[in-house]
């Protein structure tokens, strides 16, 4: 038990000084019933380090590695190159270590990467203000629509059908409890966002609008006109993004007009984890609304020397102060996961976003010429940034991912296990391509994809 | 006043006229290896880049739809030095608990072993996509359904959820379950009791989810008011929230007869789950009357906190509540293949209230913990929770006589002892003695919190402390607050020696400043 340094001679010298003849008398007041006096059925006992490496490195050993495999996933998850500095970085105890900058004084680390964190999402975003985190994209996507009823006290929300499927899966989830309504739609199977369909379900009821951008099948499109939409109903529009990397080559969601911009951050410096820890990334264009954001705010302050410092601020908003009153009962941030972000972020800086951004593109734009080239496939999107459609003449895609894996090649997303039961998007195959794959990589998928078309019936 | 530390030497206290300790200024405002760092946007540069990329080609064919972003984002960026020094520089500002011993009441801020960050950067877990086709992850699966063994065998619950992302987002997934539950029976219910002892998470979840809270009063001993609860009782009671061991460090010891009278009314009972830590192997809280109850695996099993998060919420679910468990959920079939169940499957999803985020929930530290578990063991837990209880015990017992323990005559304290404020000289308080810690090298202990003591200070000296830095912390921490009764003034300025004195939280909430401008 090498994490325990009590030795038997501590415990019994403690135990003298407490006046308890055994540690057992510690536990008096646990009732008979809920005593636990034996060994837990069915549990190991401790193992050695070596021992538990074998155990995990076994289960880890089960899985097929993105990096290792021709990759193509995206659907809200990417996979990006990190610089080994910023897993360094964050490796670092005393970030890693810490608890929540409750005492400023002696976390000003944590707060002023917060600080740094907050700035580089408000900009990257086209807004004022962004908090500290939140969970991840889709609780983010969440909370905008509860901030959005908060602000204009209306109780619908109105989703566009290309909004990621789980996403509004978590906001119906949630409204369901709390009584407001939601309003979603299946996604117009075309080659551009519907978002004439979208803005005739604006009504004088809705709190506000929630879009993906770019959206589930990869389609960009101007959403200003949304926007004015929204607006003209005194309705809030929320945008949601999915891959911040693709805000380094095209429009930020607050120069289209967004009131909340949401999304998911796990793009820069997270990496893919199956699916946790992420990074919700949540920012307001109007610094008016700072008072209804939920979550965590770092603020800039002075010391009793004038020195400038960090405190976390706001926090009337609060769980730990407003109890029942609170914007939101959410009481942390993805605070390693932020540092993770902003290392990696400022690791790029402008100049490197954009290269990045554009070497996405570069390479989605390549992999979309290759693969509308295979016999029987078609690429649905006008525009796009790393990820678009392929419809696949009619053949399963679940059963063409499933036959790609066998080959070796993780080959994209169906968007029938996306949307199950929707048959228009059975034949549909999300893929993502970024700067981790080569172009040997898309000529593989290509291939292996043209094969499986033709054995699948 | 300050004691000496082992070495013999101690700071002056040559105080200057505005208390602060003399000595020159210096040009660049560093001092000596605690060194001033700028904001990234004051040492940043727009073209300057860390990583090595392919030149942007502007006239390069694009298919943006008219969308190119012309404007600059106003992102600046570092050079991989640069930025390395910039963020180490940063790190040194913080107290981790790397660093040394952290007390915090209720956050139980244990040793972070290294085996489990290796672990959870094994690729074959940290590089696997979420939608990956399930026969490429069956080990990512089987990692999730052993964590989920383990933790239901712990608790002596029949199911969990992994899904939720942190222990408040887990207190969300117990209390919907329970509308789920009622809903479903058709027995539509509006209120949630809450203890004035819980977290504020608690009553917040439940406003949250569309109940109305009615405080439960504590007793004097510290613990729920049974007569007062069972009184409340009635049916528009949808749940009691319970948190135990409680905030006051103590445990609820009617918690069967509560959750029995709690049944019998129709209701569910909703335990906080943040201090398993006392009771892990020792206690199950399934033979309590549990209902739903979430467990910080960052807490009792040891992942990192990170500076605040991520966190991570499971919550084990009593029968009458696993049918309404949040998608997406583990199973496995005949063949011995874990599979998810997601939306699609109609038939087996059954009743469940749906999906609380976008995937599985945080892997990442289900490796983390499932390695800290593997490495206890059943029996090594069990430990944990004696030595955490017998380390809390002993610092209780070595403060009671010089400062207020107010529920210390209530007989042994869980894993966190509690005292108050209410013996102090006038003028000086938690907040002081708080400050004052940090000076001696500490982080403080939980200030304020439960709100039923006066000026509250909850410590947790958890399990991974040796009793060589308890007893060098109770040292520190009587000296502190000796100074504190003697109404030792210059306490009110303290820390001397933190990198930043006391900073002005007022000025920060009343004209926010929240990004960089410039």
């Amino acid at each position: 038990m090498r994490y325990l340094p009590l030795t038997d001679t501590d415990r019994q010298a403690m135990l003298a000084k407490i006046g308890a003849a055994s540690v057992d008398d510690l536990f008096v007041d646990v009732p008979e019933v809920a005593r636990l006096d034996g060994p837990i059925h069915g549990l190991p006992m401790h193992a050695s380090e070596m021992a538990v490496e074998r155990h995990m490195k076994a289960l880890a050993a089960k899985n097929l590695v993105a990096g290792e495999v021709p990759f193509f996933l995206g659907a809200g998850a990417y996979r990006h190159h990190v610089p080994a500095s910023v897993d360094t970085i964050i490796q670092r105890g005393e970030f890693l270590t810490a608890y929540t900058p409750y005492q400023p004084e002696i976390a000003q680390g944590t707060l002023q990467v917060l600080f740094e964190f907050q700035t580089q999402v408000a900009r990257l975003y086209g807004c004022a203000v962004a908090n500290a985190s939140l969970y991840d994209g889709s609780t983010a996507c969440w909370e905008a629509v509860a901030m959005a009823t908060r602000v204009t006290r209306r109780k619908r929300a109105v989703l566009s059908g290309a909004l990621h499927p789980h996403y509004a899966q978590v906001v119906k989830t949630m409204a369901h409890f709390t009584g407001d309504t939601i309003a979603d739609a299946l996604p117009a199977i075309t080659a551009d966002p519907d978002l004439e369909g979208l803005m005739s379900r604006i009504d004088e009821d809705t709190a506000c609008v929630v879009v993906q951008y770019p959206d589930i099948l990869g389609r960009i499109s101007d959403l200003t006109p949304v926007a004015e939409a929204a607006h003209a109903k005194g309705a809030l529009l929320v945008v949601v993004n999915t891959e911040p990397v693709a805000l380094g080559a095209i429009k930020s969601p607050g120069e289209m007009g967004a009131d909340i911009v949401v999304g998911e951050g796990q793009s820069l410096g997270v990496g893919l984890q199956f699916g946790g820890p992420y990074l919700g990334l949540f920012a307001v264009r109007d610094p008016k609304h700072v008072r209804q954001m939920p979550g965590r705010l770092c603020g800039e302050t002075t010391d009793a020397e004038g020195k400038r410092g960090f405190v976390l601020t706001l926090s009337t908003r609060e769980q730990h102060i407003r109890r029942e009153k609170a914007t939101s009962n959410i009481c942390t941030n993805s605070g390693l996961c932020a540092l993770a972000f902003t290392a990696h972020m400022t690791l790029l800086g402008e100049k490197g976003l954009r290269e990045l951004a554009a070497e996405n593109h570069r390479l989605a734009c390549l992999a979309a010429d290759r693969l509308a080239k295979v016999p029987g496939v078609e690429v649905l999107n006008n525009a796009f940034f790393n990820e678009f459609t392929l419809m696949l003449g009619g053949k399963p895609a679940r059963q063409i991912v499933r036959d790609l894996a066998d080959r070796g090649v993780l080959g994209g997303v169906s968007l029938g296990r996306l949307y199950p039961g929707v048959a228009a998007l059975e034949h549909a195959l999300l893929v993502a391509v970024t700067e981790t794959t080569t172009e040997d990589d898309i000529e593989r998928l290509a291939t292996e994809l043209e094969a499986a078309i033709k054995e699948t019936v | 006043m300050n004691a000496p530390n082992k070495s013999g030497w101690k700071p002056e206290m040559q105080a200057a006229e505005d208390g602060f300790l003399g000595g020159p200024v210096t040009t660049t405002g560093n001092r000596a290896l605690m060194l001033e760092e700028p904001l990234l946007f004051e040492i940043g540069r727009a073209d300057v880049t860390g990583v090595d990329l392919p030149e942007a080609d502007a006239s390069a064919p694009t298919r943006l739809g008219g969308l190119e972003r012309a404007e600059a984002i106003g992102l600046v960026g570092l050079t991989e030095p640069e930025a390395v020094r910039h963020y180490t520089r940063l790190s040194r500002q913080n107290y981790g608990i790397d660093l040394g011993f952290f007390p915090l009441g209720s956050c139980t801020m244990k040793h972070n072993p290294r085996l489990n960050e290796k672990m959870a950067r094994l690729p074959g877990f940290a590089d696997i996509h979420p939608l990956a086709p399930q026969n490429a992850v069956q080990g990512a699966l089987e990692v999730i359904s052993q964590l989920g063994e383990w933790l239901c065998k712990l608790t002596g619950m029949p199911a969990v959820a992994m899904s939720p992302k942190a222990g408040a987002h887990g207190e969300l997934c117990g209390i919907l379950a329970i509308r789920a539950a009622h809903e479903a029976r058709g027995d539509a219910r509006e209120v949630v009791l809450v203890p004035e002892s819980a977290h504020g998470t608690n009553p917040a979840t439940a406003a949250f989810a569309n109940y109305r809270v009615e405080d439960i009063p504590a007793t004097p001993e510290g613990r729920v008011d049974v007569a007062a609860l069972k009184a409340r009782l009635g049916p528009d009671v949808a749940a009691v929230m319970i948190t135990n061991p409680n905030t006051c460090g103590l445990f609820e010891k009617d918690f069967r007869e509560i959750a029995d009278a709690v049944h019998a009314a129709g209701g569910y009972v909703y335990c906080d789950g943040a201090n398993f830590n006392a009771i892990v192997g020792k206690v199950r809280p399934g033979d309590l009357g549990v209902d739903a109850m979430h467990i910080n695996l960052h807490k009792t099993f040891s992942t990192p906190h990170g500076g605040g998060g991520p966190g991570s919420g499971p919550v084990v679910l009593s029968e009458a509540l696993a049918p309404f468990a949040p998608l997406p959920f583990i199973r496995q079939n005949e063949g011995g293949e874990f599979y998810l169940v997601e939306e699609e499957n109609r038939e087996e999803r059954g009743p469940s209230f749906g999906r609380m985020t976008a995937f599985h929930g945080q892997m990442g530290m289900f490796t983390r913990a499932l390695t800290y578990m593997l490495s206890h063991g059943a029996d090594g837990l069990k430990q944990v929770a004696e030595d955490a209880v017998l380390n809390a015990n002993y610092i209780l017992r070595s403060m009671e006589d010089i400062l207020h323990a107010p529920f210390a005559a209530s007989g042994p304290c869980m894993h966190e002892a509690l005292f108050g404020d209410k013996d102090f000289t006038d003028g000086l308080s938690t907040l002081d003695v708080a400050k004052g810690l940090i000076d001696e090298g500490y982080h403080p202990m939980t200030v304020y919190f439960p709100l039923v003591v006066h000026g509250a200070m909850l410590v947790e000296p958890t399990e991974t402390e040796s009793k060589a830095a308890i007893d060098q912390f109770i040292t520190a921490f009587r000296s502190v607050v000796t100074r504190a009764l003697e109404g030792d003034e210059a306490l009110k300025q303290a820390p001397y020696y933190a990198p930043r004195r006391r900073l002005d939280e007022t000025a920060a909430a009343r004209k926010p400043k929240l990004a960089y401008e410039g």
